[in-house]
C-alpha cells in the first residue's frame, strides 16, 4: 500500500528515534565534556529543525549549523549582477530560494515588481524551454545551490542550448565549505556531519585526507530523521574512540567513488575558483565559474553586466561589519553582532545567518533567542 | 545536499522517465544517473534530474545499519523497553 | 522595530505577518467605534447590534491565478470565501450575496459565463441569494483577467470571533489541508506535477451549523485558514486568546498526494491556503460531540482534533513532530518552491 512504501522509505518510525538518541546521549556522557560538532548543509538543518531534531539531543552536544546553505552564502555583488541583467531587459531564470535574497542593495523580487522579466523555475531545463518560447529574448539561468545542482546545469551547458540562452553561475562547492570551518584556529569542532546528497555526486572519499588532517571524524548523513540521529550517533561514537575516519551512514544513496558521469559533467563544464562568500571571508575554491571552454554559454563574458546602477556602496561598506563567520562557528551570538537588529533584519538581510529561516540570527530576531522546548507540555 | 526525493520509475522515454512519486507523478531527466535506470526502479530527484538510483535491497540494508549503531553502544536492549515506555508517556500526554 | 516599508509588496497580500502588519499600520485608522464588533477587532467580519441579533457583514476581493484550477474557479471561490467568512463569525444562514466585477478588455465571454455558472451553483450549494452587483471593464494591461469582490450580509444570534481561545480548548480542523494552495501552486509554477492536485474549495456553512448545533456556547473561536494556512490562523488565535497552541503534526489530516507534492518543493502544508474548511476551537468537554458531529456531515469526514491550547508561552505556536518540538514560524510572504 503507497502510504506503508512511503514511510518505509521515509525512515521516520519514532521508536528507533528514540533509541538512536539514547545512543547519542551515552557516546556524550562517555567522552565527559561538552562537545560540539558541526554540519555543512541547509538541507540538514531544514530537517533538523523540521523534526524538531535538537529537543532530544543531549545537552552536552553542540549541533552547530555551518556555512552549508548556498542560497545564503551567495554574496550581495554577485545577486547584483543578476539583478543588473534584469534591468539591462534580459530574462532571469532563477529557483525560488534565490527570489527574495538581497544584493547589495535589492533582491531579483524587487527587480520584479520594478517590471523586470524575472521568473522562477523548477529547474534548469524549464529556463531552456522559456529560451525556446521567447526567441527574441535573451534569457540567463542564475546557477545557484552546491554541486549537486551544479550538475543539472553542466548537463544542460552540454546538451544544446539555444542560442539566445546563458548561465550565470553563482554555485558553490561544498567540501571547500569544510575546510574553511577546519582552517580557524579558533574553532572547537570535533566531529563534521557531511552533506549527503552532495556526497551522492562527489563520493565519500573525498573527506578521507580531510579527516586525517583535521584529526575529525566525518560522517556522511542522508535527510530524513533517522539518517541523521544514526549518524550523530556514529559520529559521537567516533569522536568518543578518537577514530578520525570517515563513515558512510547513507549507504543507500552514496559510494566512496560517488556518481563518477555525474563528476565527469561537472568537471567538464565547470572549475573551482576561489570566491567571498556572504559574511565569511575568501573561500578558498569556494565557487564554480565556467570553464573558459563554456565563454559562449557563460552570461559573464556574453554581458557587459553593469552593477553600478543597481550597487549600493554604503550597504557593502557596512556590511563589512557582518560577523555571520563567527555565529556559523559557534564562536560569536548574534547579540555580539553590530548589525543585528538595526541594519539587519529578516526583510532585509545581510548575512547569511538571517537570509536563511533555519539561520542563527533569524531564529534568535523570530523568538527572542534560541526556544528551548524540550519541556513544554501539553 | 539539497531537496532530494525518491520515487519509482513507471516510464521511460529516451532521456526522459515518469516517476511516481507516491501519488504524485513527475518528468525526470536521465542525462546525470549513475546507473542506468529501468522501469519500476526507485530512483532520487533533485531540480527535475534523477540524481541516484536507489537499489531496491539498501531499504533493508539501510534498517540494518540503523541497527548495528545502536548495538555498539548497547542501546539496541533500548530499543524494546523504549517503546514501552514511549507507549506509557505518550498515553500521559493526552489529557 | 523594522521600518514600515515604502513601497506595498506582494508580501502584503498573502495573509501573513507583513499584511497584518500593513492593516495595523495603516487601515485600521479607518476604524470607528460601532456597537459590536467592528474594524478594530479585525475579524473574518464585522458584527452589529440589530435589536437582540447580530447583522454580520464581510466583504472579500478575489484575484487568484489561474481562474480555472483544479476542483474550481474563481467564481466558485469567490461565493465560498465570502460564505466561509460569514461562518466563521457564526452566522451560517447567509441573507444576500453581492457580485461586483472588474474585467480586462478581451475577457473571453465563455470563460465568464462558465465563472457565473459556478457563481450560481455554488450560492445554491450554500443557499445564499445572490441581490445585486457592479460591473465594471478596464483597458488591456490594466487589470489581470478578472477581479471579483464579494459581500455577504447574515444574522446571528450569537457571534463566534477568532479571539475566544483559552488554555486548555481542543481545536478541530474539519478536514485535510494544504488541497487549495498546492493544487494552485502545482499550476502556477509550472512544476509539472501530475497527481490528485484537486482544490478543495466550497461553502462549509452547512458544516459549521452542525458544529455549532452540537457544541453551542462551547464553541469559542472559528476562521477559516485560507492565505496564510493553519499556521496563520492558530497565530491569530494565539495571539489573541493570549494562548500558546501545541499542534500534534501527527494528526493533521493530509491527503498522500497533497503531502508528496508539499515535500517535492520543500513546502508545509501548514503554511498552505485551503478553501472549503474551518479551524474550530471548542472547550475541552464538548470536543469530542463536535467532532463527531462534524464527521457526520458529507464534508467533515476527515475532521480531526489536532492541537490544544496552553497557558504557556502566549502567542507562540509549537510543533510536536513525534520526533521532538519545535515553534512553527509565522507565514511571510508568498510561498515559494524550495530546491535547497
Amino acid at each position: 500500500m503507497a502510504r506503508d512504501l512511503f514511510a518505509e522509505l521515509k525512515f521516520r518510525d519514532p521508536a528507533r528515534a528514540r533509541a538512536l538518541a539514547e545512543a547519542i546521549r551515552r557516546n556524550v556522557a562517555a567522552i565527559g565534556r561538552p562537545v560540539s560538532v558541526m554540519h555543512v548543509c541547509g538541507s540538514h538543518e531544514q530537517a533538523i529543525a523540521r523534526f524538531g531534531l535538537r529537543a532530544v539531543l543531549p545537552e552536552g552536544l553542540q549541533l552547530i549549523m555551518g556555512p552549508g546553505c548556498p542560497v545564503c552564502v551567495t554574496d550581495g555583488p554577485e545577486v547584483d549582477e543578476a539583478v543588473a541583467l534584469a534591468a539591462q531587459g534580459v530574462r532571469v531564470c532563477t529557483y525560488g530560494d534565490m527570489l527574495r535574497l538581497p544584493g547589495t542593495a535589492r533582491s531579483l523580487a524587487d527587480a520584479k515588481a520594478d517590471g523586470g522579466k524575472v521568473e522562477v523555475v523548477y529547474s534548469v531545463s524549464q529556463a531552456v524551454e522559456l529560451a525556446e518560447k521567447h526567441p527574441g529574448d535573451e534569457v540567463v539561468f542564475l546557477g545557484s545551490g552546491f554541486e549537486t545542482t551544479a550538475v543539472a546545469t553542466a548537463a544542460i551547458a552540454l546538451a544544446p542550448a539555444p542560442r539566445n540562452f546563458s548561465i550565470l553561475s553563482v554555485h558553490k562547492y561544498v567540501p571547500a565549505a569544510m575546510e574553511v570551518v577546519a582552517s580557524i584556529e579558533t574553532t572547537n569542532i570535533e566531529g563534521y556531519i557531511a552533506a549527503g546528497h552532495a556526497a551522492i555526486i562527489t563520493g565519500f572519499g573525498i573527506f578521507e585526507p580531510f579527516a586525517a588532517r583535521t584529526g575529525c571524524p566525518v560522517v556522511v548523513a542522508g535527510f530524513e530523521p533517522l539518517d541523521i540521529l544514526a549518524a550523530i550517533a556514529k559520529l559521537t561514537e567516533l569522536m568518543r574512540d578518537e577514530r578520525p575516519e570517515v563513515f558512510n551512514a547513507y549507504p543507500r544513496c552514496v559510494s566512496r567513488e560517488g556518481n563518477l558521469p555525474a563528476q565527469q559533467t561537472l568537471w567538464k563544464v565547470f572549475r573551482p575558483v576561489t570566491g567571498k562568500w556572504r559574511g565569511i571571508a575568501e573561500v578558498k575554491d569556494g565557487n564554480l565559474d565556467l570553464r573558459p571552454e563554456w565563454a559562449a554559454i557563460d552570461a559573464r563574458r556574453r554581458f557587459a553586466i553593469d552593477t553600478a546602477a543597481v550597487r549600493d556602496a554604503d550597504a557593502e561598506e557596512e556590511a563589512k561589519g557582518c560577523i555571520c563567520g563567527s555565529i556559523m562557528l559557534g564562536l560569536a551570538v548574534p547579540t555580539d553582532c553590530p548589525l543585528y537588529q538595526r541594519t539587519c533584519v529578516p526583510d532585509s538581510p545581510v548575512g547569511a545567518c538571517m537570509v536563511s529561516s533555519e539561520g542563527q540570527c533569524r531564529i534568535w530576531h523570530t523568538y527572542g533567542g534560541t526556544p528551548d522546548l524540550r519541556r513544554v507540555g501539553t | 545536499m539539497c531537496l532530494g526525493v525518491p520515487g519509482k520509475v513507471l516510464a521511460i522515454d529516451g532521456l526522459n522517465a515518469t516517476v511516481d512519486f507516491f501519488g504524485v507523478k513527475k518528468e525526470l531527466r536521465l542525462d546525470i544517473v549513475d546507473e542506468p535506470v529501468k522501469v519500476g526502479d526507485y530512483v532520487l530527484n533533485h531540480v527535475g534530474f534523477a540524481i541516484r538510483r536507489i537499489p531496491p535491497e539498501e531499504v533493508k540494508e539501510t534498517l540494518a545499519l540503523f541497527d548495528q549503531i545502536l548495538e555498539i553502544t548497547g542501546a539496541k536492549e533500548d530499543l524494546m523497553a523504549a517503546d514501552v515506555r514511549g507507549e506509557i508517556a505518550a498515553g500521559k500526554d493526552k489529557p | 522595530m523594522e521600518k514600515p516599508a515604502r513601497r506595498i509588496g506582494l508580501k502584503h497580500g498573502s495573509g501573513g505577518r507583513a499584511m497584518r502588519q500593513l492593516i495595523e499600520d495603516t487601515f485600521l485608522q479607518l476604524a470607528t467605534p460601532v456597537d459590536g464588533i467592528g474594524l478594530a477587532a479585525l475579524d473574518d467580519g464585522a458584527a452589529l447590534r440589530v435589536g437582540d441579533r447580530w447583522l454580520v457583514v464581510t466583504t472579500d476581493s478575489h484575484v487568484v491565478q489561474p481562474i480555472f484550477f483544479p476542483g474550481g474557479d474563481i467564481g466558485r471561490l469567490s461565493i465560498s470565501g465570502t460564505v466561509n467568512d460569514l461562518a466563521m463569525m457564526g452566522a451560517t444562514e447567509p441573507v444576500a450575496l453581492t457580485c461586483a466585477v472588474i474585467l480586462e478588455d478581451g475577457f473571453p465571454r465563455d470563460d465568464l459565463e462558465q465563472i457565473v455558472r459556478s457563481m450560481a451553483d455554488t450560492a445554491r450549494e450554500a443557499g445564499a441569494p445572490i441581490v445585486t452587483g457592479d460591473t465594471k471593464v478596464m483597458g488591456k494591461g490594466e487589470v489581470d483577467g478578472i477581479v471579483l469582490n464579494t459581500t455577504g450580509v447574515a444574522f446571528a444570534d450569537r457571534v463566534v470571533t477568532d479571539a475566544g481561545l483559552r488554555a486548555g480548548d481542543r481545536l478541530i480542523v474539519t478536514g485535510t489541508v494544504g488541497d487549495h494552495g498546492m493544487a494552485i501552486m502545482s499550476r502556477r509554477h509550472d512544476l509539472r506535477l501530475e497527481g490528485d492536485l484537486r482544490s478543495d474549495v466550497a461553502p462549509v456553512n452547512g458544516l459549521v451549523r452542525e458544529a455549532l448545533r452540537a457544541g453551542g456556547e462551547d464553541v469559542v473561536a472559528m476562521k477559516d485558514p485560507t492565505r496564510g494556512g493553519v499556521a496563520g490562523v492558530l497565530h491569530e488565535m494565539a495571539a489573541k486568546g493570549k494562548v500558546g497552541i501545541v499542534i500534534d503534526e501527527g494528526a493533521v489530516p493530509v491527503r498522500d498526494e497533497v503531502r508528496a507534492a508539499a515535500e517535492m518543493v520543500g513546502i508545509d502544508p501548514l503554511l498552505v491556503a485551503n478553501e472549503g474548511k474551518a479551524v474550530i476551537a471548542v472547550r475541552a468537554a464538548s470536543a469530542e460531540k463536535v467532532l463527531a458531529a462534524l464527521r457526520a456531515h458529507p464534508l467533515g469526514g476527515a475532521a480531526a482534533i489536532f492541537a490544544t491550547a496552553i497557558a504557556d508561552r502566549p502567542g507562540t505556536v509549537i510543533l510536536d513532530t513525534g520526533f521532538g518540538k519545535r515553534m512553527l514560524a509565522e507565514p511571510e510572504g508568498e510561498l515559494l518552491p524550495r530546491i535547497c
